[in-house]
Formats: C-alpha cells, sequence, structure tokens
C-alpha cells in the first residue's frame, strides 16, 4: 500500500491529473507541517510543565489534510475527532486557537475551556462538538446529512474516527442509517494500527476496516494514509458520489500513529522502538516533502520560509495563549440552558 | 374545545407545530405508515410526507443521535423511541451528547430535539414493556424532563418541548393514552416547562405526584373528601428540573406531606423532592414525609397477579392520605 517516493529526477508529477495547482500542494503540505510543528511544541509544553495534556496528530496528518482538501471547505459540514490537527487547520482554524484550545483558555473557540485538548468543535466553520467517549459524532454526521435532505441543501457532511472506533455500536447504527436513506455522508477511518494499546489485529478480524462498507451497502475504499494525495483524490470522489445522490462512503485511511496514545502514555510497553522507526520511514511529512522537492515545487527557499513563517506563528501563539485568561470560575454555571437575556 | 384522549392530544401538537415550523420533523421505529405502535403519529405520514415522517432501522442510538445531528443543522426533531424501556441503548447518546451539547461547546452549539417516549405499566407489558425510566435521566444538568397528566397538559408541554432550545425528554404514560380523556382546546397554547401545578387545593395533607399516579391521586382525593380530608395535589409537570418553589410552598400549606410515583422507591425522582423538603421547610412539617412508590424489585412482572402486586394501587394511596390525615 505504501508508495516509496525518492528525491530522483524520474519522479512524476501526480497532483496535475487530480486537477491539483503547484500552489494547492504546498498550502496542502504547509497545514501538514503546521499540524507536526505544533504537536512537537505541545509535547515540549507538557514536558516542561506548561499544559497537563497533549493527544497527538503526528503520523495522520497527510490523510487529514488530503481529506480537507477533498471537500468543499465553504459549504461542508464537519465532524473531526481528537486527532485531526491537520484536518482543523486545513479547515479554517488558526494555530492561536489552537494555542488556546490546549492552554484551556476562554478565548478557546471549541470550548472555552471546557474540554480537554483535541475536542473540536467550532459553528462558524460548520464543525460540529465531540465527547470523548469514542464514534458518538458518527450519528450526528449522519443527522447533519439527514437535514440538510430534508432542507434540500447539497452538502457532504464528512466524519473521522478511530479503527477502534469502528468497532462501536454507534459506528454500524450510523453507518446503516445513511445507507438505507442514501445519505450524503462521507465516513473516514484513521486507522492508526493502534487503539491505545490494542493493535489493530486484536480489534478487527477484516483484513481492512473499508471492508465493512459492503455489509452496509455502501461503497468502500482504503487508501495510503501516509498519501494526501491518495487522501484528496478518495475524498474527492466519495464526495462526488454524494452530490450525486449515491450516497454514504466509507473510507479507510492506512497509517500510523507515531507517538503514544496520549502524553499520560508509554507505547514502549506495548510495541517495540524498531516498529516505530520502520513506520517513521513512510512519515507522510517526510515523504510528501520528498515528492514536493524532487517535482521542484518545495524549494530551499520556500521550505525555509514556510518553517520560520510556521515557527513564528506557533511561538506567538503559544505566547499568546500561556497570557490569556482563564474562564472566570463563576461561568462553571454557565450554558447548562439556554440563557434568555 | 373538544374532549380528546391523552394519546389524541399527543398527536395534535405534533401536528400542530409541524404545520407551524416546517423544521420540525418526526423519527423513528415504525412512526411512519404504521403510524406507531400506539398511534401517536397517525395520520402525520399521510400529511406530511416520509422525509418528515421518517421510519428509521431498529437502532436507539441512531434515532436519538441522527436526531441530535438533525438538531444542530437547525431542525426540530422529535424522536420517538418505541418503550421507554427501549431508550437504554440511547443513553449514551442522551447523556454525553445532547444533554452537554450547550455546556461542552460553550454555547457554540445546542441540541433543540424532543424525545417522546411511552413508560409505565399496568398494561400486560411485562419487565420490558412497563418501566419508569425517569430516575436514570433526572440528574442529568442539561436535560429536561417532562410528564403530563392530562391531555391538555401534553398537548401543550409537548409543543413547549419541541419548541424549547434545549433537550426534553418527555414521557407519556401508556395507560393514559386511552384511560384519560380531557377538554383540550384546538387552539395554539403552549404549558409552560419547568412549572408543577396544583390540580387540587387542599388543607390537610399535601400529595406531591406526576404521570398517570395524578389521576389515581384526584381519584382518591375525591374520596376522602367525603370522609372530610381535604387533599391538596401537587402534579410536576417537570420532573427534571424540579419547581422547587412550587414544590416548597404545596409543602408548606399543609404540613403533611405525601410522594407518589409508580417508579421503584430508592432513588426516585421523589426521593429529590422529600430532600428540597427536607432542605427547605422541615420545621414546617407536621408528621414525616411518607412515600408510596413500587417496591425495590428489577420491573414488574408479566403474569396479571404478579404485575398487581407490584403496581401503585389506588387504595395504597387512599389509605396513605388518610394515614397522614390522621397522624
Amino acid at each position: 500500500m505504501i508508495q516509496k517516493m525518492k528525491q530522483t529526477a524520474q519522479v512524476t508529477n501526480r497532483h496535475r491529473a487530480l486537477g491539483l495547482t503547484d500552489q494547492d500542494v504546498l498550502s496542502m503540505y504547509e497545514n501538514m507541517l503546521k499540524a507536526r510543528r505544533v504537536d512537537e511544541r505541545l509535547w515540549l509544553l507538557n514536558r516542561a510543565g506548561k499544559i497537563p495534556f497533549v493527544v497527538s496528530c503526528q503520523g495522520q496528518e497527510a490523510a487529514q489534510v488530503g481529506a480537507a482538501f477533498g471537500l468543499n471547505r465553504d459549504k461542508d459540514y464537519v465532524a473531526p475527532y481528537y486527532r485531526d490537527y491537520g484536518f482543523v487547520f486545513a479547515w479554517g482554524m488558526t494555530i492561536r486557537e489552537m494555542m488556546l484550545n490546549n492552554f484551556a483558555k476562554a478565548e478557546d473557540p471549541n470550548s472555552g475551556g471546557r474540554q480537554m485538548p483535541g475536542h473540536f468543535g467550532y459553528r462558524k466553520l460548520r464543525m460540529l462538538s465531540h465527547s470523548s467517549p469514542v464514534t458518538t459524532q458518527n450519528p450526528h454526521a449522519v443527522g447533519i446529512a439527514l437535514a440538510a435532505k430534508i432542507k434540500g441543501d447539497d452538502i457532504v457532511s464528512f466524519v473521522t474516527f478511530g479503527e477502534g472506533s469502528s468497532n462501536q455500536g454507534d459506528f454500524h447504527e450510523a453507518a446503516n442509517f445513511a445507507a438505507v436513506h442514501k445519505l450524503p455522508v462521507i465516513f473516514m477511518c484513521e486507522n492508526n494500527h493502534y487503539a491505545i494499546s490494542v493493535s489493530l489485529k486484536k480489534q478487527v478480524a477484516c483484513a481492512h476496516i473499508s471492508d465493512r462498507a459492503i455489509g452496509y451497502g455502501m461503497y468502500g475504499e482504503s487508501f495510503d494514509g501516509n498519501d494526501p494525495l491518495a487522501a484528496y483524490a478518495a475524498v474527492k470522489k466519495a464526495a462526488d458520489r454524494a452530490h450525486r445522490g449515491e450516497g454514504p462512503t466509507l473510507l479507510e485511511a492506512n497509517g500510523y500513529r507515531l507517538m503514544p496514545h496520549t502524553s499520560d502514555d508509554n507505547d514502549m510497553t506495548y510495541r517495540s522502538k524498531e516498529e516505530v522507526d520502520e513506520a517513521k520511514k513512510h512519515d507522510g511529512v517526510v515523504t510528501f516533502a520528498e515528492y514536493l522537492r524532487a517535482i521542484h515545487v518545495l524549494t530551499e527557499d520556500v521550505e525555509r520560509e514556510m518553517e520560520e513563517r510556521i515557527r513564528k506563528e506557533i511561538d506567538a501563539a503559544t505566547n499568546d495563549a500561556e497570557k490569556a485568561p482563564f474562564a472566570e470560575p463563576d461561568s462553571v454555571l454557565h450554558y447548562v440552558y439556554e440563557e434568555k437575556n | 374545545m373538544s374532549v380528546r384522549s391523552y394519546i389524541e392530544a399527543i398527536t395534535m401538537a405534533l401536528d400542530e407545530e409541524m404545520d407551524r415550523d416546517q423544521n420540525v420533523f418526526v423519527l423513528g421505529e415504525d412512526v411512519g405508515k404504521r403510524g406507531g405502535v400506539f398511534q401517536a403519529t397517525k395520520g402525520l405520514y399521510e400529511k406530511y410526507g416520509e422525509l418528515r415522517v421518517m421510519d428509521t432501522p431498529l437502532a436507539e442510538s441512531a434515532i436519538a443521535g441522527v436526531g441530535i445531528g438533525a438538531s444542530l443543522y437547525g431542525l426540530r426533531p422529535v424522536a420517538e423511541m418505541q418503550f421507554s424501556d427501549f431508550m437504554l441503548p440511547a443513553a449514551n447518546q442522551i447523556i454525553s451528547e445532547a444533554a452537554k451539547m450547550r455546556y461542552r461547546s460553550n454555547n457554540d452549539w445546542s441540541a433543540p430535539l424532543t424525545i417522546r417516549a411511552p413508560f409505565g405499566g399496568g398494561v400486560h407489558g411485562g419487565l420490558y414493556h412497563s418501566q419508569s425510566m425517569e430516575a436514570i435521566f433526572a440528574n442529568i444538568p442539561g436535560l429536561k424532563i417532562v410528564i403530563p397528566s392530562t391531555p391538555y397538559d401534553a398537548k401543550g408541554l409537548l409543543k413547549a418541548s419541541i419548541r424549547d432550545n434545549d433537550p426534553v425528554l418527555f414521557f407519556e404514560h401508556k395507560r393514559a393514552y386511552r384511560l384519560l380523556k380531557g377538554e383540550v382546546p384546538e387552539t395554539d397554547y403552549v404549558v409552560p416547562l419547568g412549572k408543577a401545578d396544583v390540580k387540587r387545593e387542599g388543607t390537610d395533607v399535601t400529595v406531591i405526584t406526576y404521570g398517570l399516579m395524578v389521576h389515581h391521586v384526584l381519584n382518591a382525593a375525591q374520596r376522602l373528601a367525603e370522609q372530610g380530608i381535604s387533599t391538596h395535589v401537587l402534579d410536576l409537570r417537570t420532573i427534571y428540573p424540579l419547581d422547587k418553589e412550587s414544590i416548597i410552598s404545596a409543602a408548606q400549606k399543609t404540613g403533611k406531606v405525601l410522594l407518589v410515583t409508580e417508579d421503584t422507591k430508592e432513588g426516585s425522582v421523589l426521593s429529590e423532592v422529600a430532600a428540597i423538603i427536607a432542605e427547605n421547610c422541615l420545621f414546617e412539617l407536621d408528621a414525616p414525609i411518607k412515600r408510596v412508590a413500587a417496591p425495590d424489585a428489577p420491573a414488574m412482572p408479566y403474569a396479571g397477579p404478579l404485575e398487581q402486586a407490584f403496581m401503585v394501587k389506588p387504595e395504597q394511596i387512599e389509605q396513605a392520605i388518610q394515614d397522614l390525615a390522621e397522624f
């Protein structure tokens, strides 16, 4: 599954055929890099005792960003899960907002510091709020699609979740409902091969998560989760099917979780360093940069400038978020119910 | 004004709200062509079509969860759980999702859906078609729980629930569906959520109750009036969050309080009512708070005599009021 992209002159341009410009793929890469660099900074902040918790996206950025580019970023509704840093950046969240979220400050647009980091939700961006019990967002995404159908609106509803989550009842109930009513939903499983410590083989007996699609009477497809172009193509195709009234699609991004489950986990208790090192060879952030260099889109100057721009933005955002106030303690009683003025 | 059954009042409320607001739609098992197993959605499929009166796959978590999603988009879903006993698979969607949507998003998102569910026993329903489920959901801030006791209240409270901008669990007593009849105006009216209602004024004993038990209590009060006992009856109507003010003033009114529920006794909604009274007006009581409830057994059995043994009976209520009056 995993494409090896070598830095040679023979590398052919793969994005043009997908209708993507050089600017598009650079923008994809920048979002992937943003997610990676923010994630790295969060671990430093955590180890320095500045933030209590990190849930990591590393290894999954390629699929996340490619998927976002395959959707209509002005119209579609999305329900990203807690590792989707790459997705939410590509969807319009700023680094400052992400830092406010991780520092749990009042200005965090996701929850004002109420939820743990990575529990995204941003109405302005048509991004549903999600919780910690996994896969509860899948039926919500189906409800969005049903509501759009009732209203006659031509949109796509996109939802992500892990392969461990694909064992939950809500995954099944949502997929079946969407298929029966031919709703415009894209279910994208980010298969990172671990549900905390339990490996894929102990999670499912099928060869591919996308194999489950046939049981629901929907189209299913797996792709290389380290390749943003593969993600883009698969999601774009699924969105086109949805717009044509052909119903939902189950996609599976084959990837790997490079970091422990969270900052509270020690992954060396259940997997080997060799295994992680091997996966790093296929890391999408690295391999996509190699591709872009090989086709002379990512020049040394562009790359340096990009790294610099991201670093400055992260520095400023971290500084801002650290100084920003927490919500007032009294606010703990607010918004239990609608507050009428 | 016309005399309608409790279930006809429910159907009227749904019809009127669907007619008034294009965003209101119904989803659940058998709600479409069949009109619901109790006929609560009778005629709506023909009138509003299958998209707005949607038969769903048999999967309660999806019914609640898809309803939540549709409410996030701006619609006003009315989801039906065929029997309240079957809503536990949806409990995570109700408790972790609907109830917390506004809070966890810091008021960015809200989930204005209504979940209707028939509850209660006395219909030969056995363990899993007879239960009272309200206590399970009655300590979840973010949720509202409504249980009407009359056809008039059923229509007005359901309309208020559908228009409410937060999630509401709406429990309908299935034995009340055809047993209770009363005046129901054809006009557009709502009964406000969060307000208990004095169903009978009295001076000797206060009874606080809800659901079908209101009917039994009122009958008992009628009989006891002939013996010179004057009973004050407060119908909670919204059982979460509770109308504390009305509970306290009803308790103060007579100083003798009987609490009646057909739910099992320990940890029922009435345990909270008793705590509110104890916290706020203990020294105005002239007798210990008394409770009449179902026994602490898992659920009511199917066989007739066993079902009867489990159910709260009108005579028990009458006896308890009399005991308190004589205390």
